[in-house]
Formats: structure tokens, C-alpha cells, sequence
């Protein structure tokens, strides 16, 4: 078995350790880029969202390269996101490639299913194997986040914004080598050391923006034009809502995230699938917390946050908070993108010198 | 009292159950008119670009609505089957539109979720009837008097007429007068039914096929006892109500030997139905069956469909030989 597996932020350093433990031969699919979204684009229906034509040219690359097997997630709605492994299959299967999709689909939404699946994937080495490595992962997941949060707040005050990324991907590399629990605890302690030992600016007072929005287009640089980074290298302080633990935590032991859904109820008391009720109740929580601006990314079509964005002006101006809102797809581009993150910094700036005035 | 509905969206599959119910609640039911350009236009006013047409469309009914109602029917339809959801719009649709257009009336926005359990439906109708009266009688009377409406308007249904035919006959109280043209095609023409059957929205495109001699059936035709058998055939079914409807319906017709091909109205960035739409080609593909795609919006030109479904029937007749 030849397995595969999308890309999604950092998430691929714990899934292909996670898979070669267990015992598979990994293909490891190119880097997202302006082929694989061309290729996903030339066979994915034309209103699917910009997530699965990267998935779906993902998939077409690592099938040339030899996979036969693909691993991704489900769902059980509303967002159409959890249908996706249904579809790709159909289509790759049109497309002739006799490809097999393991799809991990909520495991208390319909855990026979689950496990079912799951069981396969353990199959090689066993379920004793299975639990000692997947603590391994959840601890990979653990300091994966715990690296990024840091490399976000270090950023826009950084003298050299080249360095501390490279710092920031040397402390990757070492976090992917480490092999068991103690040396994750190690190579995290290492790579924050040298985070903190890159020269900053101690009086910087950077903007704070929120970054909230769907999943996959908030965690995937190459689908946001790396915002986070375009932000950090501006000088900005960026929080992102979503990190792939707390995610991973809460949708695969339950509907969790109650607490923001709460903050979302006073203007949308529904769950409208994906991160739709999440992005109100983000924001309403950025405008507590005293952040200058929110930015919302979500793809072309997307409907949970399309909900979201017909209420944003009513919570934007209730709460007193800038909401800048980019729609994603595969004719979005970087200037594009750059010119209105400038525009709108520009803004938050003279809010905050009004603000510090008064 | 006067009660405003909107006439689209869930008007067409559920407005013979609401029309009895708040008459005999003693309230005046006032439906918007019929969709135009104006109405149309209000809608694209008021609503955030990504939005698909229906979901503007509706924002614009609802602006006609304002003056003329005391209270605005806008229920939130979470689930009509138990098992699926209806699209995140229809979700969250009464929050886009109170934030969306100023100066509403009092709206009733009742959660109508039937995932938890089956008396829902009954204490849906029953808090909706508590602000009219607060006589139990009267509501149980209503109740019953919108079931009983609801279940002949879908036997109308199933005799081959379209929702809007039906809505005639109940209004006459005239005998069903049934003309199925017994075309020498037959054509499904799929879609939800606030597309297919707003003539202003779907350009006309049922009364277009019937003129050019096309026997048109549709997904609100099939007989429940076929889509509860459909319902287990998909590996994973769709988690939208109408979705499922249209992707059953399409799989229905497709094992009808007489079939001569299938339209799939779609609506521009229908996010449900990139899916939907892709399962019916892949079905129609495996069974060789003739499939195009009409995508609408609020810039759609009468022309330019009539084009493409005129090319279609041609390439079928000229297939068949007719021609």
C-alpha cells in the first residue's frame, strides 16, 4: 500500500510520521502550487470551493508519483467539505486511476465506519504499535502549535523578518526527527530557544489582527497567499483562531468550541456548518480582547461563510472592530491581496493614533 | 393580523401546509408577488455578492413584503427528514436577512429541526399557533386542516403536476385537469423547486420544453415510496435536503428506459450543487444518457438559455433519428 495525503499547514510533518510508524510506504505529494491548483481546477467541478481543487490536484500529482492509496477526512455536514473524499473518489475513479480512499470520517458521528477504517491503517504493525505512536503524534501536534503561536508573536517585532523564519523551519525539521515523546519535549524547548534568541525590538508596539475564518484557506499558506506571514513581515502581530490541536481535539471527540459558539449566539444562534457560527463568535471575541482589526478568510462559494459575512457588518459595527473580508479562489492573487492588507493596516493604524489621541 | 410569506425558497414545497394553518388561525395571508426584475434587483441591493441568486431573490420578497404585513413568515428550516439539513442559508437564513434589510416587522422565525424526533412538526406549528391564539382547539383545528391540504397537494403532485399547477387546483377546487403532454421526448428536469419553478427566475425553461413538445418530468414528481428506496443507494448521501431530493430523483428517472436526457438547473456559486451537480454527470455518463447543465443568475439572459436548450433537444431529436 502506496499511501498519500493532502496537505494542510504543518499537519503533514505529524500525518507521514504517523503513517510510517504504522507501517506504510509514504508518497509524499508535491508542495501545493500553481500546477497541482491548474490540474485540480481542470477536473474539479467548477463552484467547488478553492480546498478541493487543491486537494484534487494534490491527489493527481502524488497519483503519478505512484500512490494507490489515499487518506483523508469526512464529515456529516452541513459543509460540503465532508463529502469531498466521496467526490474526489468518483472523479479520480472517471479519471481512471483505481485508487483506494481510506476516509476517517467523525468517529462519534458514526464510529464503525471509523474504526473500520482506522483498522486498516493499523493493520501492519498492530494496535499496541498504534498507541504508543499516537502519543508520539499528539504530542508532534502539541509543539507544533505551541512553535507557530510563538514564531506569530515574535514576528512583527523581529529585525530580520529572513531569519526568523529560517529559525522558525530549522525548529520544524528538528521537532519532524525527534522519535519519541521526551525528544518532542527537547527538540521544542531547543527550537523556542532559538526563536528567542533572534534579535527583536523591545518598544515595538505592533498592530493586532485576528485571523478567523475556514479551516483549510486559514491553515494552508499556499491557498492564502501566506498571509501570515505577508502580515508578520508588515509588522503585525497576527492571532490565528484556528490551530490545527485545538481543532483536532474538538472535532474528533465532539462538537466542542462551545465557548466561541456562545459568543456567536446573540447575532447567529444556529450551526451553519464549517467555521460560519465560529467567525462571528471569534470576532466578537477579538473586539473583547482589544485586537485592532479581524481579517476573515474564506474560499470562493463557501456557504457557512457566506451566512457569516451577511452578519459581519452588523457584529463589525456593534463591537467596534474592522472586519476585512477576502474570498479566496484560483484567480485570487498576491498583489491583489497585498494591496488591500495595506490598505486596510493602514486604517487599523490611524483608528489606534485617533484612539491614542483621545 | 396579516401574515407575509415570501414567494420562494421553501414557498414551493410548503405552501399549502402554511396557507390553511394561518387561515384558520383567522390571519390574512399575504403572499409577495410573483419574482420580476424589480423585485430582483432589491434582493441584489441588499445582499452580499457571494450569495446565490435564490438567496437574493428572497432578500428582495421579503423588501416587498415590509409595508404590507404585520408579521413576516421567515422560519429557520434546519431539517425536514430528520436526517439531513437543509443548506447553511436556509440555516442561518432569517440572521442574514434581519441584518441585511432595515426597518422589518415582527418576524417569525420557529426552528423547524425534525432530527429531534417526530412530534416536532406538531410543536413547530403549535408555537407558531400560541401567537395568534391562545385556544388550543383552534390550533389542533389548524393543524389538522394544513396536514389534510398538504397531503392532497402532494398527491397532485404525483399525477405530474408542477407545484404551481397544483397551488391552481387547490385554489380552484377544481377537479386536476392533467395535461401530460405525451411528447415524443422525455426530458427530467432537475433542480430545487425555487429554481425550477419560478418562471421569471428559471426563465421560463418548463413551459419552453413543453412548447417544443418535451414530456417533462421533475424531482418533486417521484413517489415517496421510490425515494425512501433510492435514499439507501448512494454510498454517503448528501447532507442537503433538496440536494438529496434532486441527486434521487436524477438516479430515479435514469433507470427509465424511456428517459431521452437530463437538464440539471443550477444556480451560479450553488455551493450543494458542485457536488450534486457532478454525481448526475458521472450517473448520466455511466448509463450514456444525454446531460446538460443551465446555470442561472441575476444576469441570465432569456436568449442565451433558450440557445442551449434548443441545441440540447436538437442533438437528442437528431440522436432519436427525428430530425
Amino acid at each position: 500500500m502506496k499511501i498519500t495525503f493532502p496537505y494542510m499547514g504543518t499537519s503533514h510533518l505529524v500525518i507521514s510520521f504517523f503513517l510510517k510508524e504504522l507501517g506504510h510506504e509514504i508518497v509524499y505529494p508535491p508542495v501545493p502550487s500553481q500546477k497541482t491548483l491548474s490540474l485540480g481546477v481542470k477536473y474539479a467541478p467548477e463552484f467547488a470551493c478553492l480546498p478541493f481543487k487543491i486537494l484534487l490536484g494534490t491527489y493527481l500529482e502524488a497519483l503519478e508519483l505512484g500512490a494507490d492509496t489515499i487518506l483523508t477526512s469526512g464529515g456529516c455536514g452541513p459543509c460540503r467539505a465532508g463529502y469531498y473524499g466521496e467526490i474526489h473518489r468518483r472523479i479520480l475513479h472517471d479519471l481512471g486511476y483505481p485508487v483506494k480512499m481510506i476516509i476517517l470520517e467523525p468517529p462519534l458521528v458514526s464510529p464503525r465506519d471509523f474504526l473500520h477504517q482506522l483498522a486498516e491503517l493499523v493493520r501492519p504493525k498492530g494496535w499496541l504499535n498504534f498507541a504508543k505512536q499516537f502519543r508520539i503524534a499528539w504530542a508532534k501536534l502539541k509543539v507544533l502549535d505551541e512553535l507557530e503561536s510563538t514564531l506569530h508573536k515574535l514576528r512583527p517585532l523581529a529585525l530580520s523578518k529572513q531569519e526568523i523564519t529560517k529559525v522558525y523551519e530549522e525548529g520544524l525539521e528538528l521537532i519532524d526527527q525527534a522519535r519519541s515523546v521526551k525528544e518532542v519535549k527537547a527538540a521544542l524547548e531547543e527550537a523556542l530557544s532559538r526563536l528567542h534568541n533572534v534579535p527583536i525590538d523591545p518598544y515595538c508596539q505592533p498592530l493586532k489582527v485576528g485571523l478567523i475564518g475556514e479551516i483549510y484557506v486559514v491553515l494552508e499558506p499556499f491557498a492564502n497567499h501566506d498571509v501570515e506571514k505577508l502580515l508578520g513581515e508588515m509588522g503585525v502581530y497576527v492571532h490565528r483562531s484556528i490551530f490545527l490541536m485545538n481543532w483536532t481535539r474538538d472535532n474528533a471527540f465532539g462538537y466542542g468550541e462551545k465557548d466561541v459558539r456562545a459568543a456567536a449566539v446573540p447575532y447567529l444562534n444556529q450551526l451553519v456548518g464549517g467555521h460560519g457560527q465560529n467567525s462571528i463568535g471569534e470576532v466578537v471575541r477579538y473586539a473583547e480582547q482589544g485586537f485592532d482589526g479581524v481579517i476573515h478568510l474564506a474560499p470562493f462559494t463557501c456557504i457557512p461563510e457566506i451566512v457569516s459575512k451577511s452578519i459581519m457588518p452588523a457584529v463589525s459595527r456593534d463591537k467596534g472592530i474592522p472586519v476585512l473580508t477576502l474570498f479566496l479562489d484560483e484567480q485570487t492573487g498576491q498583489a491583489g491581496i497585498q494591496t488591500r492588507l495595506e490598505a486596510f493596516l493602514d486604517l487599523l493604524r490611524q483608528k489606534r493614533m485617533k484612539q491614542e489621541a483621545s | 393580523m396579516r401574515v407575509g410569506i415570501p414567494r420562494t425558497l421553501s414557498y414551493f414545497t410548503f405552501y399549502p401546509l402554511w396557507k390553511p394553518f394561518f387561515e384558520t388561525l383567522g390571519a390574512e395571508v399575504i403572499v409577495s408577488p410573483e419574482s420580476n426584475k424589480e423585485l430582483l434587483d432589491d434582493g441584489v441591493r441588499n445582499t452580499v455578492t457571494d450569495a446565490c441568486v435564490p438567496i437574493k431573490l428572497f432578500h428582495g420578497h421579503v423588501a416587498a413584503l415590509i409595508d404590507k404585513v404585520d408579521i413576516l413568515f421567515m422560519p429557520r428550516l434546519v431539517s425536514l427528514d430528520g436526517k439531513s439539513t437543509l443548506c447553511p442559508k436556509f440555516l442561518g437564513l432569517p440572521d442574514m436577512v434581519k441584518y441585511s434589510i432595515a426597518g422589518l416587522p415582527e418576524i417569525i422565525e420557529n426552528r423547524l429541526d425534525l432530527k429531534k424526533g417526530k412530534m416536532e412538526l406538531y410543536r413547530f406549528l403549535y408555537g407558531i399557533g400560541r401567537r395568534f391564539t391562545a385556544n388550543r382547539l383552534k390550533i389542533m383545528h389548524a393543524i389538522y386542516r394544513a396536514k389534510y391540504n398538504f397531503a392532497n397537494y402532494r398527491k397532485l403532485l404525483f399525477k405530474g403536476l408542477t407545484p404551481v399547477e397544483a397551488f391552481a387546483c387547490l385554489e380552484g377546487g377544481q377537479e386536476p385537469s392533467v395535461q401530460l403532454i405525451d411528447g415524443a421526448l422525455k426530458l427530467a428536469v432537475v433542480g430545487y423547486p425555487y429554481n425550477l419553478y419560478d418562471n421569471f427566475i428559471s426563465i421560463g425553461l418548463l413551459t419552453k420544453l413543453r412548447r417544443y413538445g418535451v414530456q417533462v418530468v421533475t424531482p418533486e414528481m417521484v413517489p415517496d415510496k421510490e425515494m425512501k428506496r433510492l435514499s439507501k443507494k448512494l454510498r454517503k448521501n448528501l447532507f442537503w435536503y433538496y440536494s438529496n431530493q434532486v441527486v434521487w430523483a436524477a438516479i430515479y428517472y435514469l433507470e427509465d428506459k424511456n428517459l431521452d436526457g437530463i437538464i440539471h438547473l443550477t444556480a451560479f456559486g450553488c455551493g450543494p450543487d458542485s457536488m450534486t451537480n457532478k454525481i448526475i454527470e458521472l450517473e448520466c455518463k455511466a448509463k450514456k444518457v444525454p446531460f446538460i447543465t443551465v446555470s442561472i443568475d441575476e444576469h441570465t439572459g432569456e436568449a442565451g438559455v433558450e440557445t442551449r436548450v434548443e441545441a440540447f433537444v436538437d442533438l437528442i431529436k437528431r440522436k432519436k433519428g427525428m430530425v
